[in-house]
């Protein structure tokens, strides 16, 4: 019943406001399907649930749209691979052209909410050099952190017959929210995913 | 040791309480113990007939219906239409349900899917033994199953029935849990971290020797390869819930 009611407004307001009735219709019915006609099915930016930067600003995902993403999953706290993997990130960045420079977002989700505070992951920016604009600390909620690392779907590796470990995967986002590309792996070459964050940037 | 929760309210008569404690789970190199607190879960795995319900009133869950990040293109692909189970046995577990459905589901039960640590404490049980994993019956049992071929087909309750009174854990589908991303998000807290290996966080052997993790490395194994908008055809789910929530 709230569904029909809430498709009938829709309707009602048109093609025009849709963006703006989306904001308003209840978290229930936009989550999945029927509403968010203009963005792709595999957009992250379906995604629900707010999340902080290091700034403390508030923001829903799709609020990131119009800019290619580049992002990883980190914890301020992690020694091993992490710090190699900002150091990655960073590689990524100073590749491309000063140009794109407001195009493309750079953004560390923190997958240890708890402990990453904004206070922490601004510390952690500045102990990094990475206070510019274009370098983006989040987090979230564990729940909707799960949610975000399930769709990503970074996948685990057999190491020898009976282990397992997380990959370390930097993923990348079209203006529209959708997944373009992910390369695996610490110190890897990352030719391509350079290439794809230029071609994407290049396209308006 | 086991509760269980008949009477007070309806659904109570459909879980089981488990006790939990302490188990060494079969991955990484963990030399700690995970607790497990006390927990509900649902004797069986839900059936065809149950998603059905809940797709009648849920029917942004129909099948076709949600958008490709939270379903691929098999969702409920056994059925023949939107409220339609076809030749699916209503009895036999609902399969080619995403991870996301699976979790709306229990939400719209009241329930919540069960963590990796609830369902494998569970599920370490056999006939008779709370932690079977050393039992020969049991692992051989699970290796049988492995081996067998399209028991997604049977109604429930015709798989290992654990000293638990839950069934269906092993022998019939694969089930999601909660958090089947969670070596992600907790391998490199448990083991310290150790960056040897390019790939991984935390890459370090488990010398785990046995054949009889050979059932919880298959699990594990299954997993990993998933992403929360997969659906398979041997996948299907159960439910759990808090403790509190049921006495309250």
């Amino acid at each position: 019943m709230k569904k029909l009611v809430g498709i009938g407004v829709l309707i009602g307001v048109g093609m025009l406001a849709c963006q703006t009735q989306i904001e308003d219709k209840g978290q229930e019915d936009r989550s999945v399907n029927e509403v968010v006609t203009e963005l792709p099915e595999m957009s992250i930016y379906h995604l629900q649930g707010y999340w902080t930067d290091q700034d403390s600003n508030t923001f829903e995902l799709h609020e990131l749209r119009g800019k290619v993403l580049v992002m990883v999953m980190i914890y301020t706290s992690c020694k091993a691979a992490c710090p190699r993997l900002i150091a990655d990130m960073r590689r990524i960045e100073e590749q491309i052209p000063e140009e794109y420079g407001d195009e493309v977002q750079y953004i560390m989700v923190s997958i240890d909410p708890e402990t990453d505070t904004p206070s922490r992951m601004k510390e952690f920016a500045r102990e990094n050099q990475m206070t510019d604009a274009k370098w983006l600390f989040i987090r979230s909620t564990p729940e909707n952190t799960r949610e975000f690392a399930s769709v990503l779907a970074v996948n685990y590796k057999r190491i020898s017959p009976i282990d397992f470990s997380h990959s370390n995967i930097i993923s990348v986002f079209d203006r529209d929210g959708q997944m373009v590309f992910q390369q695996e792996g610490l110190d890897v070459a990352h030719t391509k995913t350079i290439q794809t964050v230029r071609d994407l940037a290049t396209l308006n | 040791m086991v509760i269980l929760a008949l009477g007070t309210y309806a659904q109570e008569s459909s879980m089981v309480r488990v006790e939990g404690g302490e188990y060494l789970p079969l991955y990484g190199s963990l030399d700690e113990p995970v607790k497990v607190t006390p927990f509900y879960l649902d004797i069986y795995p839900v059936t065809n007939a149950q998603f059905l319900d809940f797709v009648r009133e849920e029917d942004r869950w129909q099948k076709d219906r949600p958008i490709r990040l939270y379903a691929d293109e098999a969702y409920l692909s056994h059925w023949s239409g939107p409220a339609d189970l076809g030749n699916s046995h209503p009895q036999a577990a609902v399969t080619n349900v995403s991870w996301f459905a699976a979790k709306a589901y229990c939400e719209w039960a009241g329930k919540r899917l069960p963590s990796v640590d609830e369902w494998e404490f569970a599920a370490m049980a056999g006939e008779d033994q709370y932690d079977a994993r050393t039992q020969e019956e049991y692992n051989q049992y699970i290796l049988r199953w492995y081996e067998s071929s399209k028991s997604f087909l049977n109604p429930i309750g015709t798989g290992m029935k654990n000293v638990y009174g839950i069934h269906d854990l092993h022998g019939l589908v694969w089930e999601w849990t909660y958090d089947f991303s969670s070596i992600l998000l907790t391998n490199e807290f448990r083991k310290g971290g150790n960056a040897d290996n390019n790939l991984f966080c935390g890459a370090s052997s488990v010398g785990a020797t046995d054949l009889m993790n050979y059932g919880a490395f298959m699990r594990y194994a299954f997993r990993s390869s998933l992403k929360a908008r997969y659906t398979s055809r041997n996948l299907g789910f159960r439910c759990a819930k808090d403790i509190n929530d049921l006495e309250q």
